[in-house]
């Protein structure tokens, strides 16, 4: 958190004149449109800014120490708290890293329960995004448009879970719960409901001139700055480049289904805008494959060892019983080694690189967050604009700051 | 180093371009690890990013192995994605060991931007220092903090019981 001093320090040097022309502004923390606690130390001459510099931290809850003193199965209501707004991707990314670790096989209806509900965390997230952001540009009737739709989702979630924003869905093995009676009724009418809302989006925001003018040409990158400032995921393909793992690496049966990887090359706030809307529409069509699809089966690996066993055979059953016990009491032994799986998050690249020493608990848990990737291009971009263009260019990266503060 | 990692496509050229800048290797389920020399770190980043494909550096990261020595392990995740040209989607892992008083390595700040905040982190959370990386200071703690979190020996929960200002 030196930003400051240093920002003081690296201030222009030279004549007298030189350094009255220039103002250091303080935006944040507490900045309604830094969505979350983020600085921004803004020099600015005039309406110009000449150097910004972001001070991070404000939300570090050292989650990746934490995550050393639990047990393997424990760490995964933590993911939930990295991200808040794409917690299932989290859930999977880790839960990845660690079958990986175990070299479990998934049964296929926990891996297409998987898919079908990170895309709905990526429309949801992409919801929360275009409401707050349309919100800071000034279009504020699409913050209640798009919190329609994602109480529609907060109530999928809890369907599913009994939560609405902490799943911890996916654990180690499959999924935490069997899938509940009846949610293929409720999936079908929230995949007919999505489309209409998007034409909606489209209506109050693409042909709006106001917004038009406030995003188009505004908070531009090369591609190949936003590849060196360590952007990922839908700031990327607005750029140009088609680059999705969902794609290129396929996990968790992803190759089974049909879709595109929407790009732009315009590479400014619209261009980011309507890649993530076009990205909507994509997950919309993997749902639709998912649900018709669905295979049937179990939910959960059999893996007596790393897996609970199901609450019936637990009271008719002694060696379930014992199982459970060895589980929740110390977990059970991972095999020594590493692993770095990264999955498409809504932000972008989602990495998590694991380390076991062969005991019940992880060595080492880093997160490769999209956030903070995504906003070390803010220095890049924001110079030599305008101060009105920073509120659309910060909120075009799309981070959320428990990603990038972990 | 194993046969097979040696006859990687990555390792080859590395070897051929920088002799014994390699000092091990793995490869273990599916994920090729190389173990770097910590002093050449820098000549080995500049050529796999302007001379080989890896123009993206996915993350830099670190492991504590307190109580050996060397303690460190600075770990670097390097990606090659297919783009025009280049169909392979690809990943290679660095790794090198620091350990002493003041564990030091150069930084990569010059080969891939986005060094430099992954750089700040591990200096804050792990006490590593970066030669030659423009600003490195606390980026996640409190600039006054005390002590690197991550390190092994330090505790989960900290020094005190509480930390509220009194």
């Amino acid at each position: 958190m030196s930003d400051y001093t240093a920002a003081l320090a690296n201030m222009p040097a030279g004549d007298a004149s030189n350094r009255r022309r220039s103002m250091t502004l303080n935006m944040g923390p507490q900045h309604p449109s830094t969505h979350g606690v983020l600085r921004v130390l803004l020099e600015l001459d005039g309406e110009t800014i000449l150097k910004a510099v972001a001070d991070i931290g404000y939300l570090h809850t050292g989650i990746e120490k934490q995550c050393e003193a639990r047990t393997w199965s424990q760490v995964v209501p933590l993911t939930d708290r990295v991200d808040y707004l794409a917690n299932l991707s989290n859930n999977l990314a880790y839960c990845l890293a660690a079958e990986k670790l175990l070299q479990m096989e998934i049964p296929a209806r926990a891996q297409w329960m998987r898919v079908m509900l990170t895309e709905l965390t990526r429309i949801s997230s992409h919801i929360v995004w275009l409401g707050t952001h349309a919100l800071d540009i000034g279009a504020m009737s699409m913050f209640m448009y798009c919190f329609r739709e994602r109480e529609q989702i907060l109530k999928l979630f809890e369907l599913f879970s009994g939560q609405r924003m902490m799943t911890s869905y996916f654990r180690i093995g499959g999924l935490a719960l069997e899938p509940p009676r009846g949610w293929q009724k409720q999936i079908k009418k929230f995949l007919e409901d999505m489309p209409v809302a998007l034409d909606q989006y489209e209506n109050l925001l693409t042909g709006n001139p106001i917004w038009n003018i406030r995003t188009k040409g505004v908070g531009y990158m090369s591609l190949e700055d936003l590849m060196d400032w360590g952007a990922t995921g839908p700031m990327i393909r607005a750029a140009g480049l088609a680059w999705d793992i969902r794609k290129d690496a396929p996990y968790s049966s992803y190759e089974k289904f049909q879709f595109n990887v929407p790009t732009a090359t315009e590479s400014d706030v619209f261009a980011r805008y309507a890649v993530r809307i076009a990205e909507m529409r994509e997950s919309v069509k993997i749902m639709k494959q998912a649900l018709d699809g669905m295979p049937e089966g179990p939910w959960v690996a059999d893996v007596p060892r790393v897996t609970l066993p199901e609450r019936e055979k637990m009271k008719t059953q002694m060696e379930a019983l014992i199982y459970h016990f060895k589980i929740v009491t110390e977990g059970f032994e991972v095999p020594a080694g590493e692993v770095f799986v990264s999955v498409e998050a809504p932000r972008g690249e989602l990495g998590y690189y694991a380390v076991s020493d062969g005991t019940t608990k992880p060595y080492r848990i880093h997160m490769r967050t999209p956030s903070f990737g995504n906003l070390m291009t803010l220095q890049p971009m924001l110079e030599g604009r305008l101060i009105a263009d920073s509120i659309a260019a910060l909120g075009s990266m799309d981070f959320v700051l428990g990603d990038t503060d972990r | 180093m194993t046969e097979q990692v040696k006859e990687m496509r990555v390792t080859k050229a590395l070897e051929a371009a920088l002799p014994g800048a390699i000092t091990g290797g793995k490869y273990e389920l599916n994920e090729l690890t190389l173990g770097i020399d910590a002093a050449r770190i820098h000549a080995v980043c500049e050529f796999l990013r302007r001379k080989d494909r890896f123009i993206r550096l996915a993350a830099i990261t670190a492991v504590d192995w307190y109580p050996m020595e060397p303690r460190f392990e600075v770990v670097y995740h390097l990606h090659s994605m297919p783009r025009p040209g280049i169909t392979q989607d690809e990943r290679l892992r660095l790794k090198c060991k620091v350990g002493g008083d003041r564990p030091e390595v150069e930084s990569v700040w010059s080969v891939w931007p986005c060094a430099d905040w992954y750089e700040r982190e591990i200096f804050d959370l792990f006490g590593i220092g970066f030669r030659n990386h423009p600003n490195l200071s606390r980026i996640l703690m409190p600039e006054d903090w005390q002590g690197h979190p991550l390190r092994k020996d330090y505790p989960v929960h900290g020094y005190k019981y509480s930390y509220k200002s009194e």
